[in-house]
C-alpha cells in the first residue's frame, strides 16, 4: 500500500542519501536533474539495488535493511514497476507479456488477480495478440502498466514513464495516466526530469539533486516556491536570494529587488520572465522596479524569446519576438526594464 | 614429406613400416656415416597407408613394407620396381609392467574380460594376428583397432589396455616400457618384410636397399629381433 | 570538379574488384575439393558401398554420439557461459581461455589429455575403473566424451557472446513481475537467445560429427563401438580408396543438409 525509504548508496564516486515516502493513494514524483540518482532509489525500491544503509520498508514491512541483514529479493517484494523503455518482452504477445507476472507467481485468475481488468481498463482488448515491435509507443506504455499491475502489487514504481514517447503522443498519454493514477488505490512513486509530468501527475514532489533531496512539498507549493537554481530553471523562473527588510530585498549577488512583502530575513526570490517588460526609453508608471540595463543574450525559447539582462541582480525577461523586432533588441544594447513589486514572489529561505 | 633440399644435397625419401622405425634409423645413421653426401630421410606408418601414398604420388624413393600383401599393392599399380625380402618377424604379446590382467599365454587373450588391441585388419600386424588366432582356434574380440602397430604399443604403454598383439621387435624397442610374453614358434606367424625402390626413384635409393640387404645392415636388423629373410 | 568526380568513382569501383577476386579464389579453393571427390566418386558402386556393415554401424554410431556430444554440450555449455557472461569473479579470464582451449589444440593432444584424465590410471578415471570396473576409453561413452570435448567450447561462446548482447534489463523487469531467477532463465533468457542458441547447438553437433583425433586417441576405433564416421574413412581407406569416397560423400551430404537447412541463420545475428 505504501512506501517508506531512506536510501543511502553509492555508485561509483557518487552518494545517494535520500528520503522518500508515498502514502497509499497518493502520488510522488521524484523530480531532478540526469544523474542525480532518481532511477538509483527506484531500483532499489524494487529491490534491483541493495543500499548499503538506511531502511525501505512496503506496508512497514522492511524490505531492505542492512542493518539487521534484511533483504526481500525483487520478486517477492510485489512491487510493480513501469520501465523507462517498457521493455515488453520481444518474444510474447502483448496478452503474454501482461500475463507474465501472473504466471511467474502462480497466481490462480481471481477478483483482483484478473489481468483481464487491467485489458479492459487500459483498453488493450484488441492488442492481447500482437507482439511488442507491432504497437505504438502510446500503447507500448499502457501494456507496461498492464503488465506492472496485473500482479496486483502494493506499490507502483514508474521511472520516466513518458520520456520514450514522441511530443504530441506525450500530451494525450500523461493526460491518460494522471486519470489512472488518481483511482489507483496505492502508493505510486514516479521518476521523471520533464517538470510538467511532476506537476501533471503527482500529489507531492520530492526534489533530487546531487544524491540528495533539496525540496519536498505538495505539487502546487513546490512549484510556485522553488528553493534551488535546478527547480527554478526547471520552471522558467529566476531564483535570487537575499536578505529582506522592509520590502527591500538585498540580493546575494548584489542589487536590490522592492516586492510587497511583510516577510524578512534570509528570502528566495521567484520572478517569472514574462512579468518584466522592457522599453527603450525609461517607462512612466508605479512599478517599483525600474532600472537601466544591458542586453547580454538573446534567445528562442519555444514561441517566445529569452532575453537575459544584466545586473545586478541578473534577470531574464521573456518577450514576444515581435516586441524584439520591434525594439531591435540585441546583444550589447541598452533598455530600460521595468517589474512591478507585486511580480516577485517571495518566500522564507 | 618432399625434399626441398637444394640440388647439390641427394636424399633419400624412405616410407617404412613402424615396426621398422628403430631398427632402421639406426640403418638410416650407418648409411650416412658411409655415404655423407646423402641425407635419408624417414616416414614411418602402417605399411597399408605408406602404399595408399606411394599409389596417390607421394614422392618417395624406397618402400619397406611389413607384408607381401601391403607390397602387393604397391607392385599392381606399378608404383615399384622387384621387391626383395629382407628380414621376417614374428608376433608376441605385450602388456602393461604390472600385468594387471595376469595374462601368461595367448589362450587368456580369449577371456572376455581382458582388453585387447591389436592393429587394424589391412595393416600387416593385423592381418598376421588374424591368422594367429585362426591358426590357433582362438576367437578374439579385440576392443580396438590401432592403425599401426605403434599406437598398439603406447596403449600399452600408458596401461589403458590389459594386452596388445605386436611385433617381436617392437618389445625390444619398448624393454622397461611394456612386458613381453613370447609366443612359441610352433603356434607363431611370420611375416615377411620386403623393400623395394619405387618407380621414379632416384638412384641413391638402389645404394639404400643394397645396404639394407648387405651385411651391415643385416646386423643391425637382427641386433633389433629381426630374424634373416 | 569533374576530374576528382571521376577519379573518386574509380577509387571505390576497384575495391570491389580486388576483393571479388579474392573472394572468387576463397570459393574455389573450398570448392575444388569437394569437386574433386565427387568426379572421383564410384557412382556405381555407390549403393553396395553404402550399405555395407561397415558403413551403416558407423553411419549410425557417428549420428548417436554426435546428438549425445551436442547435449552433453549444451547442458554443460549453457551454466558455463552464464557464468562467464553474467558474474565477475577472480581468474575469469583464465577459466575462459581454459574452456576455449580445445578450439586450438589439435584434436589428438585433446585426445592424450583426456586419457591422462579419464584413462584407467588417470586421475579421475582410476577411481572409475578400480571402484565401478568403468573403462571409458574403449566405449561409446568414451566417443561422446571425446566429441563432446572439442565441441563445447563453441556452443560457450555462441551462448556467451549472445548473453553478453542482450539487454539485462529485461531480466531485471522479470525480476519485478515476480520470476524467480530460475523462471527468468527459463521464459526471459533463453528464449531471447534462442537463435543464437540453436546456431551454438548446431554447430557443435557439426564439430562432434566430424571429430577424428581425440576420438581415435582417446575411444579406440571399433566396428560398431567407437568406430564413428571419420574413423572408418580412415580405416578404409588403408584398403579400399572407393569405399573411403563413398563414406567421405556420406558424411558430406549429412554435413550440408543440416548446415544449408539453417540457412546462415547461425551467422552471428543479434538474439
Amino acid at each position: 500500500m505504501s512506501v517508506t525509504a531512506r536510501v543511502v548508496t553509492h555508485i561509483g564516486d557518487f552518494g545517494i542519501d535520500a528520503q522518500i515516502e508515498a502514502r497509499p493513494g497518493e502520488t510522488v514524483a521524484l523530480l531532478g536533474p540526469n544523474g542525480a540518482g532518481k532511477s538509483t532509489v527506484l531500483k532499489a525500491i524494487a529491490g534491483l539495488v541493495p543500499i548499503e544503509d538506511g531502511c525501505i520498508r512496503i506496508d512497514s514491512t522492511p524490505v531492505d535493511e542492512p542493518a539487521s541483514g534484511t533483504f526481500i529479493p525483487p520478486e517477492h517484494r510485489r512491487v510493480g514497476m513501469v520501465f523507462q523503455d517498457y521493455l515488453l518482452f520481444p518474444h510474447m504477445t502483448v496478452q503474454q507479456n501482461i500475463a507474465f507476472g501472473r504466471k511467474s507467481l502462480k497466481m490462480p485468475a481471481g477478483k483482483f488477480n484478473d489481468d483481464d481488468t487491467w485489458v479492459h481498463a487500459l483498453d488493450l482488448t484488441d492488442l492481447l495478440d500482437r507482439k511488442p515491435e507491432q504497437i505504438s509507443g502510446g500503447q507500448a506504455q499502457r501494456v507496461a502498466l498492464a503488465r506492472a499491475l496485473a500482479t496486483n502489487p502494493r506499490a507502483l514504481l514508474l521511472d520516466e514513464p513518458l520520456a520514450a514517447l514522441d511530443a504530441a503522443t506525450k500530451q494525450s498519454v500523461r493526460g491518460e495516466l494522471r486519470h489512472f493514477l488518481q483511482r489507483f488505490e496505492h502508493g505510486s512513486l514516479l521518476v521523471t526530469h520533464d517538470p510538467l509530468d511532476a506537476l501533471v501527475l503527482a500529489d507531492r514532489i520530492v526534489v533530487l539533486e546531487d544524491g540528495r533531496v533539496t525540496q519536498v512539498g505538495p505539487t502546487a507549493e513546490v512549484a510556485s516556491q522553488p528553493r534551488t537554481d535546478y527547480l527554478a530553471a526547471l520552471l522558467g523562473v529566476t531564483l535570487h536570494r537575499g536578505v529582506a527588510a522592509d520590502g527591500v530585498i538585498a540580493c546575494e549577488s548584489g542589487g536590490t529587488l522592492i516586492a510587497s512583502t511583510s516577510v524578512t530575513g534570509d528570502v528566495i526570490t521567484v520572478i517569472r520572465p514574462q512579468a518584466i517588460s522592457l522599453h527603450t526609453h525609461k517607462p512612466e508608471g508605479s512599478a517599483r522596479n525600474v532600472w537601466q540595463t544591458t542586453v547580454t543574450t538573446v534567445e528562442a525559447h519555444h514561441d517566445q524569446m529569452r532575453v537575459t539582462l544584466t545586473g545586478p541582480p541578473q534577470l531574464t525577461a521573456a518577450v514576444t519576438p515581435a516586441a524584439v523586432a520591434e525594439l531591435g533588441i540585441a546583444p550589447g544594447q541598452q533598455l530600460w526594464a521595468r517589474l512591478k513589486a507585486t511580480d516577485i514572489t517571495v518566500h522564507p529561505a | 614429406m618432399a625434399g626441398c633440399g637444394d640440388n647439390s644435397e641427394r636424399t633419400v625419401t624412405v616410407s617404412a613400416a613402424s615396426s621398422l622405425t628403430d631398427a632402421f634409423t639406426e640403418i638410416g645413421e650407418a648409411f650416412s656415416e658411409q655415404n655423407p653426401d646423402v641425407t635419408i630421410r624417414f616416414n614411418f606408418a602402417g605399411s597399408s597407408t605408406l602404399a595408399e601414398q606411394i599409389n596417390a604420388g607421394a614422392p618417395v624413393d624406397v618402400f619397406a613394407a611389413a607384408s607381401p600383401t601391403a607390397m602387393q599393392r604397391a607392385v599392381d599399380a606399378r608404383s615399384v620396381d622387384t621387391p626383395l625380402p629382407f628380414a621376417t618377424n614374428s608376433l608376441a604379446i605385450a602388456v602393461p609392467l604390472q600385468n594387471p590382467a595376469g595374462i601368461s599365454g595367448l589362450e587368456d587373450l580369449s577371456d572376455p574380460s581382458v582388453t585387447l588391441v591389436v592393429c587394424d585388419a589391412p595393416v600387416p600386424c593385423g592381418a598376421a594376428a588374424a591368422e594367429l588366432f585362426a591358426k590357433n582356434d582362438l576367437t578374439i574380440e579385440p576392443a580396438s583397432l590401432e592403425p599401426d602397430v605403434r599406437a598398439v604399443l603406447t596403449k600399452i604403454i600408458v596401461d589403458e589396455a590389459d594386452a596388445g598383439i605386436v611385433y617381436r621387435t617392437d618389445l625390444n624397442a619398448a624393454v622397461g616400457d611394456v612386458k613381453g610374453i613370447q609366443i612359441s614358434d610352433d603356434i607363431n606367424v611370420v611375416d615377411e618384410y620386403l623393400i623395394a625402390v619405387t618407380s621414379d626413384a632416384n638412384p641413391d635409393g638402389s645404394r639404400f636397399v643394397e645396404f639394407v640387404t648387405s651385411d651391415d645392415g643385416q646386423r643391425i636388423l637382427r641386433s633389433w629381433g629381426f630374424m634373416r629373410p | 570538379m569533374t576530374t576528382a568526380q571521376r577519379s573518386v568513382g574509380k577509387a571505390s569501383a576497384k575495391a570491389p574488384a580486388i576483393v571479388m577476386v579474392f573472394a572468387l579464389i576463397a570459393v574455389a579453393f573450398l570448392f575444388i575439393p569437394l569437386i574433386g571427390l565427387l568426379l572421383e566418386t564410384p557412382w556405381a558402386q555407390l549403393p553396395a558401398l553404402l550399405t555395407s556393415t561397415t558403413a551403416t554401424e558407423a553411419l549410425r554410431l557417428s549420428i548417436v554420439t554426435s546428438l549425445l556430444a551436442a547435449a552433453v554440450a549444451t547442458i554443460l555449455g549453457v551454466p558455463l557461459a552464464w557464468v562467464l557472461a553474467r558474474k565477475e569473479f577472480t581468474g575469469q579470464r583464465f577459466v575462459r581461455a581454459i574452456v576455449l582451449l580445445p578450439l586450438v589444440l589439435p584434436p589428438v593432444v585433446g585426445g592424450v589429455t583426456l586419457l591422462t584424465a579419464f584413462g584407467r590410471r588417470g586421475l579421475v578415471g582410476q577411481y572409475l575403473y578400480d571402484w565401478f570396473g568403468i573403462q571409458l576409453p574403449f566405449s561409446t561413452a568414451g566417443v561422446v566424451m571425446a566429441e563432446a570435448f572439442v565441441a563445447m567450447p563453441f556452443l560457450v561462446i555462441t551462448v556467451e557472446g549472445a548473453l553478453r548482447n542482450i539487454d539485462t534489463r529485461y531480466e531485471q523487469v522479470a525480476r519485478t513481475l515476480g520470476a524467480s531467477p530460475r523462471t527468468v532463465l527459463f521464459r526471459v533468457t533463453l528464449p531471447m537467445i534462442s537463435a543464437s542458441l540453436v546456431a551454438g547447438i548446431v554447430l557443435a553437433w557439426a564439430r562432434a560429427l566430424g571429430e577424428f583425433g581425440a576420438t581415435i586417441t582417446f575411444a579406440g576405433n571399433f566396428p560398431g563401438v567407437t568406430q564413428t564416421l571419420p574413423l572408418a574413412v580412415y580405416s578404409t581407406l588403408e584398403v579400399s580408396r572407393d569405399e573411403a569416397i563413398a563414406l567421405s560423400l556420406v558424411l558430406l551430404a549429412v554435413s550440408l543438409t543440416v548446415l544449408v537447412s539453417l540457412r546462415g541463420r547461425f551467422l552471428g545475428s543479434r538474439t
